[in-house]
């Protein structure tokens, strides 16, 4: 299953390498990155495989969102195929 | 490939446009539970209930999380009960709404439609039954919803059932007094009701349905009301392409979240209703659509024509993005759930009058409309039938949810919480329609050519 990872929020040292971590720590696979600075904020998405991750989908959600949280990110988690249904015909 | 913008804008509709998945509503027939004994029908209506409907809670909790998309509202709807009932000797049928109440309850859904009777030509008992436990059933449970089909376009309109359901009306807001009249939000009388209908409160299971479907209603004034202020000042032909688009998206992700839904629950997928449907939060709004098409506040001239475009862009663009379509399907103009629509209201621009013009062209009819505690049955009757002739006569679904609060007179505001909102009392005529109510019988199907 793959997933949509976004994060948002104040530019600072280690977002990425925080978020890949946290990802690294669940057993997921990071398939693409594609990040900017929009407006100031920093602005990423990233491409996610969770075959190999064996935690629920609620908790990983609610990892990831605290680990955001401590710095001011915004960061969620999403199956693709809500972005598939809404973009792609 | 997905870009960056593409999920970006997802996010901001969900996020800061309210977009969301309106209901997911799972239909069961009782038809199989029919049976002589009251008690033990109640019980087996209730087993039926709570043992298909035992996922569906935590299923749409679920594919919230995992999607990110917020599904507000799990509801069940089941088969009129005047058929279900009917079978039985029960003299009043308030145990069976107690028994749909019980299970609602059981199951963690916020609504249960049905409590319904189809009379549109004629009264069975069960019917009679039906409707006359209306009152009594509403006022002691928290979730029954019912409704009562009182015309069609084939079979004209049953005078005797309107004349019927203005009284019912009176009793319930009577019954309910201490909530405002509460009880009439969970009441609506239909002309071409449909059997699909996952919105409330008039959604019941039809006897020409599976034995168990899920249909789910999207929503998303406030993503459309965003689109249109990227077009202002254009023609009303990028307006429409605008909304097109647009309900194109918002029927994707409910057709998306339709199936995972049907397959989790392994429930067959009915359908979608694609359906405008607004909340009192800012920023989701029907009629601010409406004003953003340059209308100074709904309910002025050209308003009607703002929905009639609103309201066929919405579905050309969201009959293309989902298999099938059905319920309602159209936008609703519910008059207490809709943030501009009461600012409208207390404004006095828009009237009674020209919400039965808006009708025409939308759906689904007089909705949720307090009026004064003093407006006779017959009067609510009357609206009724003038409602009932427009669905007749434009072959098309109109519906009469109208509550007449005791207690209340033109200007007040009544506050009936959450989704259900509040509303300014509207003015009725004060001229009688008594006679015209008291003659009964039915009015004659209408031609279906020579239409003018």
């Amino acid at each position: 299953m793959k997933a949509i990872v976004t994060v948002v929020g104040k530019d600072q040292v280690g977002i990425i390498a925080g978020v890949c971590n946290t990802l690294a720590d669940y057993n997921i696979n990071v398939l693409d990155i594609s990040q900017t600075i929009m407006q100031g904020y920093f602005t990423m998405m990233m491409v996610v495989d969770l075959t190999l991750c064996r935690t629920p989908f609620d908790e990983l959600r609610r990892a990831l969102g605290d680990f955001g949280e401590g710095r001011g990110l915004s960061i969620r988690i999403q199956r693709e195929d809500i972005f598939d249904a809404m973009h792609k015909i | 490939m997905l870009s960056l913008n593409n999920i970006f804008d997802t996010i901001e509709m969900i996020d800061k446009q309210h977009l969301d998945i309106r209901t997911i509503t799972m239909g069961i027939s009782l038809l199989d539970v029919i049976c002589e004994d009251e008690k033990r029908c109640c019980d087996k209506i209730y087993d039926k209930i709570t043992r298909q409907a035992e996922h569906l809670v935590k299923t749409g909790e679920d594919i919230e999380s995992e999607f990110g998309i917020p599904i507000v509202h799990k509801r069940i709807s089941v088969t009129p009960m005047s058929l279900v009932a009917g079978s039985t000797a029960a003299g009043s049928y308030v145990p069976f709404a107690t028994a749909m109440d019980k299970a609602a309850k059981a199951c963690g859904v916020n609504f249960i439609g049905g409590f319904s009777a189809l009379v549109q030509k004629g009264f069975t008992s069960g019917d009679r039954k039906l409707i006359a436990s209306i009152p009594e059933a509403l006022a002691c449970t928290d979730y029954v919803c019912s409704s009562v089909n009182v015309g069609s376009t084939r079979a004209g309109i049953n005078m005797d059932a309107v004349a019927e359901m203005g009284r019912v009306i009176k009793k319930t807001a009577h019954l309910t007094a201490d909530r405002e009249g509460l009880g009439c939000a969970k009441l609506v009388v239909f002309c071409n009701a449909v059997e699909d209908n996952p919105f409330m409160a008039g959604a019941f299971h039809g006897v020409g349905e599976a034995d168990s479907v899920i249909n789910v209603g999207v929503s998303g004034p406030g993503v459309v009301y965003h689109a249109l202020q990227g077009c202002k000042g254009q023609p009303f032909d990028v307006v429409a392409e605008t909304i097109k688009k647009t309900a194109f998206q918002i029927t994707r992700m409910g057709q998306m979240v339709a199936a995972e839904a049907s397959r989790r629950l392994n429930v067959p997928f009915g359908i979608v209703d694609l359906s405008l449907a607004p909340t009192p939060a800012v920023g989701d709004s029907v009629a601010r659509i409406l004003e953003e098409m340059g209308l100074e506040i709904c309910g002025t001239h050209g308003t009607t024509a703002a929905l009639a475009l609103l309201n066929d862009a919405v579905k050309k663009g969201g009959v293309m993005a989902s298999s099938h379509v059905g319920g309602l399907s159209g936008a609703f103009i519910p008059v207490s759930e809709d943030e501009g629509m009461i600012a409208a209201a207390l404004d006095g621009t828009l009237t009674l009058e020209k919400l039965e013009a808006m009708t025409c062209v939308c759906s689904v009819g007089l909705d949720m409309i307090a009026v004064p505690g003093t407006t006779a049955a017959e009067t609510i009757s009357a609206i009724i039938a003038d409602e009932a002739a427009i669905g007749m006569v434009n072959s098309k679904t109109t519906a009469v949810r109208i509550i007449p609060v005791e207690g209340k007179k033109v200007g007040d505001m009544i506050e009936m919480g959450g989704l259900l909102g509040s509303a300014p009392v509207m003015p009725v005529h004060e001229k009688s329609s008594a006679d015209f109510i008291a003659r009964g019988g039915r009015i004659p199907a209408p031609l279906q050519s020579l239409k003018n």
